[in-house]
């Protein structure tokens, strides 16, 4: 925007009232935020009395503790790290050679492929079908369930095909293709060390949509040693189960303070909220570019 | 190159017709590429089995599938399931339900984006703008159980702090999470608090876009912010508008089922049950797979045609469509 002009009257007032809008839009989203990390660390009496409304009162670490203790929580933990891991670099080693090849218009066959994972997007077989296909494959409760079904996103392909079409000069590659270079080396030594960027954006679109997902876990795991994060979550969040371990008895001083076993749970759900939220919203500010990053080379219309 | 040039030349023919040599450059440039094939390969072969599998899975909709005689195997049957369910007395619940929670979604929840992202664009950048920009973004990330664990918590009738505030204010609260008047409500707008933010992004690029000099000429010509929004920031985003607009009509019936699920319970059934949630549970649970196949499929057939029409649409009165 230009900023040497001074601005009018009637354009003063408008950016009062979109300042004030923006205020708006902020407290919103803020307020449900530092809600809960007041609630995590709050006495759990004042917080269902509705007494601490946005700063925390009568501080206790008793929720952690209780979140630490958990080993339920811990080994969701462990298993949501090992599927978001192997997953993301499953989903990397479709997606990228992929968007890669597709990105090539001297590749024959371009228009069919991308065609052909194009239907995908606005057509499939649906749940029961898919479901009876990971079944006969063998895959139910097996980590393989959680991460061939979404190998890989048509949309991202689109966004990492559109990034290398951008970025990497056609020169470039006819002149290695000149001096000799096959194409698995120039995808190698050249493409790749050229797209950090958007190796980084696929990998958090995919590893933060591993880290959330709970509904592939919920139909294929039968088992709650395997249970990823997110399943525990539902367990103790939303059909509001938590085992003795939770909501026993306490000892020392909090004993008299959490003498009610609903306070102790809802303590333990404000804490574990937090636990399992922070990894992905902690590294996000830093990030934060990058995801817009892919969000921006994704809406150029490919 | 070159080597190909010198490659071709012996092998010519006395008469080279057309379309020989037209093959014999295809093949050239198919075998030069052979190493792109190989790239392409894990991702054909994910979408052929893991996308068009279930799609060949879609003939168990006209079939009484049994599992141990296998897809192929079943016995063919027609219509008789579709037939059922729409004869069915949940039929229009079901559709009464996804439809009506997907128009609520979409007139509440597309236009803002659009309204906070012009907002957005008003403002220097400065910290405060980072500032809320960083803030609205951050709940996209967070996950689907732990939105509707939030909902739940904030919402409780005896603790939750949205009915302290309720009930701060003088008013009796309801029953949000039991009520099937509120599902919906409950529904839409904790999908706007926490998409709204992220979904500025796609406009903000859009917006970024527009050439610095038409503002300025405008700015020259006397027009004030409200105008130049009107008449340089609105049209400049109006293709990225229509083509999420286009995207949003193709998933109509395809609401967000995961958080229905979650948020779903039997007091609040008659307003939250929609057809997706219900593929899964008579699918998946019931385990009545030919049934359940036929429902998604309508669903799905639905959603494609929608689409094209909608696209369609699109196509004859602007510039903009998918394709």
């Amino acid at each position: 925007m230009p900023s040497a002009v001074k601005e009018s009257r009637g354009d003063r007032w408008f950016l009062l009232f979109n300042y004030m809008y923006l205020l708006f839009a902020l407290v919103i989203v803020l307020y449900p935020l530092v809600y809960i990390i007041s609630a995590s660390i709050s006495d759990p009496r004042y917080v269902s009395s509705g007494e601490m409304w946005l700063l925390p009162k009568g501080i206790t670490f008793e929720g952690y503790a209780r979140v630490f203790e958990n080993s339920k929580i811990w080994t969701g933990y462990k298993n949501t790290i090992i599927y978001a891991l192997v997953g993301t670099a499953v989903n990397l080693l479709v997606t990228m050679p992929a968007a890669y090849a597709l990105s090539r218009k001297d590749f024959v066959g371009r228009g069919f492929f991308m065609g052909m994972f194009l239907v995908t997007m606005f057509f499939g077989g649906g749940l029961v079908p898919s479901y009876l296909l990971v079944k006969d494959l063998g895959m139910v409760n097996s980590m393989w369930a959680l991460i061939l079904p979404g190998a890989a996103s048509i949309w991202n392909i689109i966004v990492a095909r559109t990034f290398f079409q951008s970025t990497i000069p056609r020169e470039l590659q006819e002149a290695a293709h000149i001096d000799g270079c096959t194409n698995l080396r120039l995808f190698m030594k050249i493409v790749l060390p050229l797209s950090l960027p958007i190796i980084a954006v696929m990998a958090l679109f995919y590893g933060v949509g591993h880290w959330n997902s709970y509904f592939s876990a919920m139909i294929y795991l039968n088992e709650e040693a395997k249970y990823p994060l997110q399943m525990i979550l539902r367990q103790i969040l939303v059909l509001q189960e938590m085992g003795s371990e939770m909501t026993g008895p306490v000892s020392g001083e909090v004993a008299q303070a959490l003498a009610n076993k609903a306070d102790v749970a809802a303590l333990v759900k404000y804490a574990v909220i937090i636990v399992s939220t922070l990894p992905v919203i902690a590294v996000y500010p830093f990030l934060q570019r990058y995801f817009v990053q892919g969000v921006m080379i994704g809406s150029v219309k490919g | 190159m070159q080597q190909d040039v010198q490659a071709a030349l012996p092998n010519s023919m006395p008469d080279p017709s057309v379309p020989v040599q037209k093959k014999r450059t295809l093949w050239r440039r198919i075998t030069r590429n052979w190493e792109l094939y190989l790239f392409i390969a894990p991702a054909f072969f994910y979408f052929l089995i893991f996308h068009y599998g279930p799609m060949y899975g879609i003939q168990i909709a006209f079939k009484n599938f049994i599992p141990t005689m296998g897809i192929t195997g079943s016995p063919w049957v027609g219509f008789e399931h579709f037939v059922r369910f729409f004869d069915s007395y949940y039929f229009w619940d079901l559709l009464w339900n996804t439809l009506s929670i997907s128009l609520y979604e979409l007139a509440v929840g597309f236009p803002l984006p659009i309204i906070l992202a012009l907002a957005f664009n008003e403002v220097k950048d400065s910290f405060f703008k980072r500032t809320v920009q960083t803030v609205t973004y951050a709940p996209h990330f967070i996950s689907v159980v732990v939105m509707s664990g939030m909902i739940i918590t904030f919402l409780s009738p005896s603790s939750g702090i949205i009915v302290h505030m309720i009930q701060f204010l003088g008013f009796d609260a309801p029953q949000f999470l039991t009520d099937p008047a509120w599902f919906k409500t409950v529904y839409v707008l904790s999908g706007v608090w926490q998409s709204t933010g992220w979904g500025t992004i796609i406009y903000l690029a859009a917006l970024s876009a527009v050439d610095p000099q038409l503002h300025e000429a405008a700015i020259v010509d006397g027009a004030s912010r409200w105008r130049r929004i009107m008449h340089i920031n609105i049209p400049a985003i109006v293709p990225t508008i229509t083509i999420l607009l286009i995207l949003n009509m193709g998933s109509i019936l395809g609401v967000g089922f995961e958080k229905i699920l979650l948020l779903q319970n039997p007091l609040n059934m008659e307003a939250s049950d929609v057809i997706s949630t219900f593929v899964y549970r008579s699918g998946l649970l019931d385990a009545q797979y030919s049934f359940s196949t036929a429902v998604g499929l309508f669903n799905s057939v639905v959603n494609a045609i929608l689409l094209i029409v909608v696209n369609q649409i699109a196509r004859r009165t602007s510039e903009n469509s998918l394709w």
